[in-house]
C-alpha cells in the first residue's frame, strides 16, 4: 500500500477546526503531511475520505481517514501513546475535560454568526456568547484550580487546551475587526491569562494565522454575508 | 473498585439517560435512582448539573457527571476490569465517537423535526432524517449490532432510533423507519430490544406513547409550532 505509518491532515488554515489538529500533531511530534484544501472547490480526497459532511479536518492514517477534530484528537492521544498525554489519565479529570470541549463547541458557529449580523442583533449575538464565556469563566476555576500553568517542555498544552485556543488564540484580531471588547481581563481574568499562556507555546505561534491575513479573510466573509457594508 | 456513592440523575422516558442506565446495568454497577421532575427541578440536579441543568447526570462519591456521551466513556474508562463498552482499537473508537456524534448532532435533531419541528420544515427535515438513517444503515452492513456480534457504545447511543422512534411514529401517524427502506436498521431495532439488559432497561411502551400524546397536545394548545423539547 505503501502508506505505513504514514500520517496526512486536510485542513484550511482558517478553520480553528483543522488547527486543533495541526497544534496537536506539533505536541506530540508527530511527522505529518498537511495538505491545504479550498473550502470553494475541495479535492477528491476531502470528497472521497469524508463523504458525510464533506469538512475540514480529516486525519488520514495509514489510508484510514478519522474525521471530527474532537475524536481526531483523542485518536491522537489512543494511537500516540507516549507523552505528552493530550487527555488526563483520571477517568473523572477525563470527564470533565471532554464536558467542557463539548461545552466550547457551539462557540464557533456563535461567532461565525456574528459575521453575518450587525446593529442590535449583532449586540444580541455579542451578549449572547458573553453570557456563555461568564459560565466558562467560572468552570474553568474546577479545571484550573490554581490559574493556568505556564506552559513549558514539561508542561504542554493538552485537549482542553488546545480547543480553548483554537477558539480564542486569535480573539484579539477578531475584536479589532469588530471594534467591540468582549474578552476583558476585568470581566475574564481566568479565560485572558489562558490565552496569554497560551500564546507563548511555540506549536501555538507556528499555528496561529497571522493577522493580516486572518483580517483579510474576515472582511472578506463580513462582504459576503453583508455586501452593503463594504 | 471501591464500593463509593453511585447515584444517576434521571428521567424515565428520556432516551440520553437510559443510555446511562444500560451502560451501568453492562457492566454490572449497582447505583440509586433519582427520578427527576423536569419541569420542576430538583435542587440536587442544579447543584450538581449548574451549566446544562439537565438529565442523565451521574454522582460518583459527590463527584458529577454530565452528558450522557461523557459519562458512557467515564464508566468505561473507569470500569475497565468489566467487559468494555467501547471497541479497544483506537481507529475503531473513532469510527464509533464519529458515529456517536453524528446521531446526536445530525440524526436526532432531524428525526425530531420532521415529526414535530414547525410545520413548512417538515418535508425538508424528513428527507434529511431520511438521509442520516441511512448512513446509519450502512454501518450495519455485515454486523448484527453496531458493536459487532453484541452490543456495545454505539447501539446504547443509537437506543432512540431502536424505540423511541417507534413511539414518535406511532403518535404522529408517519414512519420513516420502514423495512422496506432500512432493512439492516429494521432487525437491528428487534435484535436491540430482545437483549435481556436492554429490555429491563426501557421505558414501559404505552406509558412513553401516551406521553407524547399529552406533550404534542400541550404544544398545540400553546400554538407553540415547533417548540417541543427534545430530552
Amino acid at each position: 500500500m505503501g502508506e505505513e505509518g504514514s500520517v496526512k491532515l486536510h485542513g484550511m488554515w482558517a478553520s480553528p477546526f483543522a488547527r486543533r489538529v495541526n497544534l496537536a500533531l506539533k505536541l506530540k511530534g508527530i511527522d505529518y503531511d498537511y495538505i491545504e484544501e479550498d473550502l470553494a472547490n475541495k479535492s477528491e480526497e476531502l470528497l472521497q475520505y469524508n463523504p458525510i459532511s464533506k469538512k475540514v479536518p480529516v486525519l488520514v492514517h495509514n489510508g484510514l481517514p478519522i474525521v471530527e477534530s474532537l475524536v481526531i484528537l483523542e485518536y491522537i492521544d489512543e494511537t500516540w501513546t507516549d507523552s505528552p498525554y493530550l487527555l488526563p489519565k483520571d477517568p473523572y479529570q477525563r470527564a470533565k475535560h471532554r464536558f467542557w470541549a463539548a461545552f466550547f463547541e457551539p462557540i464557533f458557529d456563535m461567532m461565525k454568526k456574528t459575521l453575518m449580523l450587525q446593529g442590535e442583533a449583532l449586540e444580541t449575538a455579542v451578549k449572547e456568547l458573553s453570557e456563555k464565556l461568564d459560565v466558562a469563566e467560572h468552570g474553568m476555576k474546577e479545571i484550573y484550580p490554581n490559574g493556568v500553568p505556564s506552559f513549558s517542555q514539561e508542561v504542554k498544552p493538552g485537549y482542553l487546551d488546545i480547543v480553548f485556543c483554537s477558539l480564542f488564540g486569535t480573539q484579539d484580531v477578531i475584536e479589532e475587526f469588530f471594534g467591540i471588547k468582549v474578552m476583558t481581563p476585568e470581566r475574564y481574568p481566568l479565560l485572558v491569562s489562558w490565552i496569554d499562556a497560551l500564546k507563548q507555546v511555540p506549536q501555538v505561534q507556528e499555528v496561529t494565522p497571522p493577522k493580516e491575513k486572518l483580517l483579510g479573510f474576515l472582511q472578506f466573509l463580513r462582504q459576503k454575508y453583508l455586501p452593503q457594508n463594504a | 473498585m471501591a464500593d463509593l456513592e453511585m447515584k444517576l440523575l434521571g428521567l424515565w422516558c428520556s432516551p440520553f439517560s437510559r443510555r446511562v442506565e444500560l451502560a451501568l446495568c453492562l457492566k454490572g454497577i449497582s447505583y440509586d435512582y433519582i427520578e427527576e421532575d423536569i419541569q420542576n427541578k430538583s435542587p440536587e440536579l442544579l447543584k450538581y448539573n449548574p451549566v446544562h441543568k439537565k438529565v442523565p447526570v451521574l454522582v460518583r462519591d459527590g463527584k458529577p457527571i454530565a452528558e450522557s456521551l461523557v459519562i458512557l466513556e467515564y464508566i468505561d474508562d473507569m470500569w475497565d476490569d468489566k467487559p468494555a463498552i467501547l471497541p479497544q482499537e483506537p481507529y475503531e473508537r473513532a469510527m464509533a465517537r464519529f458515529w456517536a456524534r453524528f446521531i446526536d448532532e445530525k440524526c436526532l435533531p432531524s428525526i425530531w423535526k420532521a415529526f414535530w419541528g414547525p410545520k413548512k420544515e417538515q418535508d425538508e427535515a424528513e428527507k434529511e432524517a431520511c438521509e442520516n438513517l441511512k448512513a446509519l444503515e450502512n454501518e450495519l452492513k455485515g454486523k448484527k449490532f453496531f458493536g459487532g456480534s453484541s452490543i456495545g457504545y454505539l447501539d446504547i447511543v443509537a437506543n432512540f432510533i431502536a424505540y423511541w422512534l417507534d413511539a414518535i411514529q406511532k403518535t404522529a401517524g408517519k414512519t420513516i423507519l420502514t423495512k422496506e427502506s432500512f432493512p439492516l436498521l429494521s432487525q437491528w431495532k428487534v435484535d436491540f430490544v430482545a437483549c435481556k439488559v436492554v429490555k429491563e432497561n426501557l421505558p414501559p411502551w404505552e406509558r412513553l406513547v401516551a406521553y407524547y400524546q399529552i406533550r404534542i397536545e400541550a404544544a398545540k394548545a400553546s400554538n407553540d409550532d415547533g417548540k417541543i423539547q427534545i430530552y
